[in-house]
């Protein structure tokens, strides 16, 4: 579909007031008016759903030979009916600025700021994950409460805390609430208390 | 979610979005859907196009209150006392759904003879602890077992005639001086809302973070859910309570407890009073409801974690659970004054940016520098992990490491996220992750694998629940994602010796035999393959303008049974039974269950909230047939409700508030807020700051903003913060449009623009004027296109004693206009 300005707002349904200050620029208008309605054609549909607030609206991502061309609002969820607020209708930006350049703000690499650092460096996701399960294990392992002042059996790991997240998938949350308890982690927190 | 769960049994939005289109009256209070769930808004706005009115209470002229027939703004932090308002009207003026109100909930009940309420207090109160001792808070009961009732609702001591009796106080007048709203208006409110009290018709009422976000916040929903019961409009078409959550999936991270106190499905995490299962389950089972099986959902969930580990012989490794202290809590505004404490030393943190979204965000700040280890996972950086980057930070000084892991988008991962009405819908990968990122699931399988490699070697007691944790995730066909169906089995739960998916919860059994990772989910994966949060069968559209709506003699699927799977046992409105009178005949104006005489069974057009009893026959767990809430104590709602603050909610001022107590004198505010102790935790007087602030979200934004102004089109929609100023104090300021102000609380200041408005009124409070001021809480100064002050600067770490969620809606601010800025 063609993402101009109008199409965009019109999607959104975002009221007069704030189209006032709704600015884009001439270069990004440009590029969507190329694309039109050709941009779906021969496309796969693949369905899922917005992952900003909680209503829970249908979207359909359109991928074209592995490459994401749009996001839209799924005509058959029966809670949005295809319609998509602001946030919704903006989903592609979390790959995509604008027409197939990555998000530039996008976090592509593992990073580590090490102690009295003022710059992060790059390093592999394997040492970081190997870095992340020693400090968690020598951390665990110098503040275990195994048993409270009274001899009964606590099994607490207090000096390490998790928090997060509302915001990532159920299966997601299952592992970190299996593995922080098993660890003894009582500082277990996401969104909902906030 | 105690507020729902206390009084309904289970901690969830009542109804589902498609059934407020049935509404005569629906109330928006707390909640501003039209900007923070738009999509959601159109469900109501088709109630209003039935014919339904449609009432908007909030301090501020928001999206919503345009869209509403009628806007009532009051002062924010006294939705108890224009709540407790509404309850003294509809007993006074006879409004009730009597009943209802006497075969449904506890109103009946006889309370122990000693309870008291007096100026404020409840009784048990005990100063030195600074708890309450809820003896006398308990029902009477006979030598059966079985609770003392008076029918009649006359006893002196029942229920009805203590709530009676607690908000007579609450007159029209009354609530007009604490909140602001005047009294004709109040009285035309009390007079719509409660019209909803006869049978066939029904109100709903929907909040957000503006009920939950108040030392009382628990309370404020409570009050709401006693009104809607006197009403009768729990469980019935059009009915119930619509809590309209924040994230996409906050109530799926809540249902499998990513959370301190609880375990996946709401089972409780033990504490150190809690020595062996048995124990845990004599001391934490509901007796007399459904929860009766709850040993069938912790062995299964015991089995689940611990695999063969766990048998009969060693209480399935109950004692490998973590037991939190009796004393203490473990909440997230515990989490960071446990950091400045120096107890916890090394962070996770997964998809949240607390520098920016945490209450009092200097303190929080202040944290992360103290920490060993910060580990952070985000599609983003953050204030959270750029910490030592902030204003005032030196990174020389600070020894933090910090690892940032890429986290994959929402659109390059399988899943499945729970929406606010409890609908579980499952995604699919559009595009693989990008650059190096990997799903956070992966990250958390990795971690663990790593952490059982670390421990190999070890005998030590304490680390054998990682030795033996069953951890066995990898998709053989992606070495990069981890098996998503497998996890989905195991939160659905599966046969133990066939490995077989059980096909509900009704199968679950306590000898071992069964593993259930979240028993509430049950049923979501009911045979291999089987994937019942894709399924995608929309009910076919019986308008001319395209959507389902309910029909009266039961014919049309509105509740689009075939699309996604709602939990409990894929039920769209629970306490559905309510719909039907005792004898099991509906009473609303369109079904929702009925009891089908000839086939001797519950049926409907939702899936029946009912254990299998006729209605005039009581179910061996102790529920009756004609008894609504099955999760509660005899089935039976609880309009009395005891938790920490209270069995009932009174009006309490604020934390931070301009005015006393109008109410009781010696009770300012509520006893049982926590407060904490640092340097950080200070407080404002309204001598020194005379406004009262709140805060808000816009429909382009989401909280911290780390999802949104990263986005080039909403940092686009909405790059400037601002905060909102009613005309007639800017005039007094001299402030005008667009002019740069600082806004000041005792916690710091943030430095905004000024959006001078008609949208906030000068409110009359106690015989004064009183402004209220407002500022969106999106903004933070280092990520995303656009950045701002972060208003969580000002807001205060005063907790809820039951959840010890902030008082972020109402606290004290003052407000000037300066020369130069940003």
């Amino acid at each position: 579909m063609n993402l101009n300005r109008r199409a965009f707002l019109k999607l959104s349904g975002v009221s007069a007031a704030s189209a006032a200050v709704l600015l884009f620029a001439e270069e990004r208008e440009a590029l969507a008016r190329d694309l039109k309605a050709s941009r779906i054609t021969r496309a796969r549909e693949v369905p899922s759903v917005c992952p900003h607030c909680s209503v829970g609206c249908g979207l359909i991502g359109y991928v074209r030979e592995g490459q994401l061309v749009q996001v839209e609002g799924n005509p058959d969820s029966p809670i949005n009916e295809g319609s998509l607020c602001p946030k919704g209708a903006a989903t592609m930006q979390f790959a995509y600025d604008g027409v197939g350049r990555p998000n530039p703000l996008r976090q592509l690499t593992a990073k580590i700021r090490r102690p009295g650092s003022d710059r992060w460096e790059e390093i592999g996701i394997d040492e970081a994950l190997d870095r992340i399960a020693q400090r968690i294990k020598e951390t665990r392992d110098a503040g275990f409460v195994e048993k409270n002042a009274d001899g009964l059996v606590v099994n607490r790991a207090e000096s390490i805390a998790h928090i997060g997240s509302a915001c990532i998938d159920n299966e997601e949350c299952y592992l970190i609430t299996k593995l922080m308890r098993a660890l003894g982690v009582v500082y277990l927190e996401h969104h909902a208390r906030i | 979610m105690p507020g729902l769960g206390t009084s309904f049994g289970r901690g969830a939005m009542t109804t589902a979005l498609w059934d407020v289109a049935n509404a005569d009256v629906v109330v928006f209070m707390g909640s501003n859907a039209a900007e923070n769930h738009p999509i959601a808004l159109k469900w109501f706005l088709r109630a209003k196009q039935k014919g339904a009115t449609v009432i908007c209470v909030d301090p501020r002229y928001t999206r919503t209150a345009s869209k509403a027939d009628w806007w009532i703004p009051f002062r924010s932090g006294t939705d108890i006392a224009v709540l407790g308002g509404l309850i003294n009207y509809a007993i006074t003026h006879d409004k009730i759904h009597r009943e209802y109100v006497v075969k449904y909930t506890n109103a009946s009940l006889l309370v122990h003879p000693d309870f008291r309420f007096d100026d404020g207090l409840f009784s048990g109160w005990n100063e030195a602890t600074g708890k309450y001792d809820q003896a006398t808070w308990a029902f009477q009961t006979g030598p059966d077992g079985q609770p003392l009732a008076d029918p009649t609702l006359e006893h002196p001591q029942c229920v009805f005639q203590h709530i009676k009796r607690i908000y007579a106080p609450y007159t029209p007048e009354k609530v007009s001086e604490i909140s602001g709203i005047p009294v004709a208006e109040f009285i035309r409110f009390a007079e719509t809302v409660c019209a909803t009290g006869a049978p066939g018709k029904s109100a709903v009422f929907t909040y957000a973070m503006g009920w939950t976000q108040h030392t009382k916040g628990v309370q404020n929903i409570r009050t709401a859910t006693i009104l809607q019961m006197l009403l009768g409009n729990i469980g019935v078409a059009g009915g119930g309570i619509a809590a309209l959550r924040g994230h996409a999936n906050v109530q799926g991270a809540t249902d499998l407890a990513v959370l301190y106190h609880d375990l996946p499905g709401y089972l409780g995490q033990p504490n150190e009073g809690h020595q062996s299962l048995q124990d845990f389950l004599a001391k934490t089972t509901t007796r007399n409801s459904y929860w009766e099986n709850k040993p069938k959902f912790l062995i299964s969930l015991l089995k689940a974690w611990w695999g063969e580990h766990a048998t009969a012989a060693n209480d399935y490794c109950f004692d490998y659970l973590p037991k939190m202290a009796t004393s203490e809590t473990y909440s997230h505004y515990d989490i960071f004054q446990s950091i400045l404490d120096g107890r916890v030393k090394g962070l996770v943190v997964v998809g949240q940016n607390p520098a920016v979204g945490s209450a009092n965000a200097r303190k929080v700040q202040a944290a992360l520098a103290k920490l060993d280890w910060l580990v952070v996972s985000d599609l983003f950086l953050n204030e959270t992990s750029e910490f030592w980057k902030l204003e005032g930070m030196n990174p020389a000084e600070i020894q933090t490491e910090v690892i940032l892991l890429p986290a994959a988008g929402p659109l390059e991962k399988e899943g499945s996220f729970t929406n606010t009405h409890r609908l579980i819908q499952w995604k699919h990968k559009m595009i693989e992750p990008m650059g190096q990122a990997h799903s956070d699931g992966w990250y958390m399988v990795q971690i663990g694998k790593r952490l059982k490699q670390l421990y190999a070697g070890s005998t030590a007691a304490k680390d054998l629940p990682i030795k033996h944790l069953v951890w066995d995730y990898d998709d053989p066909n992606n070495p990069d994602e981890f098996d998503h169906l497998k996890v989905l089995k195991e939160i659905n739960g599966y046969d133990t010796t066939t490995g077989a998916p059980v096909t509900g919860f009704g199968a679950l059994k306590d000898d071992g035999t069964t593993a259930c990772g979240c028993w509430i989910y049950s049923g979501i994966y009911p045979e291999e393959g089987v994937n019942k949060a894709d399924a995608r069968l929309r009910a076919a559209p019986n308008r001319p303008d395209g959507w389902t709506e309910a029909r009266a003699d039961g014919s049309a699927d509105y509740l689009h049974l075939g699309w996604g799977f709602a939990w409990p046992a894929n039920r769209r409105v629970i306490y559905n039974r309510a719909s039907a009178d005792p004898t099991g005949r509906p009473w609303s104006k369109v079904p929702l269950v009925w009891w089908n005489e000839a086939e001797a069974k519950w049926a409907g057009v939702d899936v029946p909230d009912m254990l299998p009893v006729a209605p005039d026959q009581v179910h061996a767990l102790g529920v009756r047939g004609d008894s609504p809430f099955i999760m509660k104590p005899w089935g039976l709602g609880g309009i009395w409700g005891p938790l920490p603050d209270g069995p009932l909610p009174v009006h309490y001022e604020p934390k931070e508030s301009p005015t006393p107590n109008l109410l009781y004198r010696k009770q300012g505010t509520i006893p049982t807020m926590k407060i904490y102790d640092s340097e950080f935790d200070v407080w404002g007087d309204p001598q020194r700051f005379p406004y009262v602030a709140t805060t808000y979200r816009l429909t382009e934004h989401l909280t911290s903003g780390v999802m949104t102004r990263t986005l080039p089109y909403l940092a686009e929609a909405f790059p400037r913060h601002f905060c909102e100023i009613p005309r007639e104090l800017a005039q007094l300021k001299g402030i005008r449009n667009g002019d740069w102000v600082e806004v000041e609380s005792a916690r710091g200041k943030v430095r905004v623009q000024a959006m001078v408005t008609n949208r906030l009124r000068p409110l009359r409070v106690g015989g004064r004027e009183t402004y209220v001021i407002g500022l969106p809480i999106h903004w933070g100064p280092k990520s995303g296109h656009v950045q701002g002050d972060i208003t969580n600067t000002l807001t205060p770490q005063a907790v809820d004693v039951n959840v010890q969620i902030q008082e972020s809606k109402v606290f004290l601010a003052d407000l000037r206009k300066v020369e130069v800025g940003g």
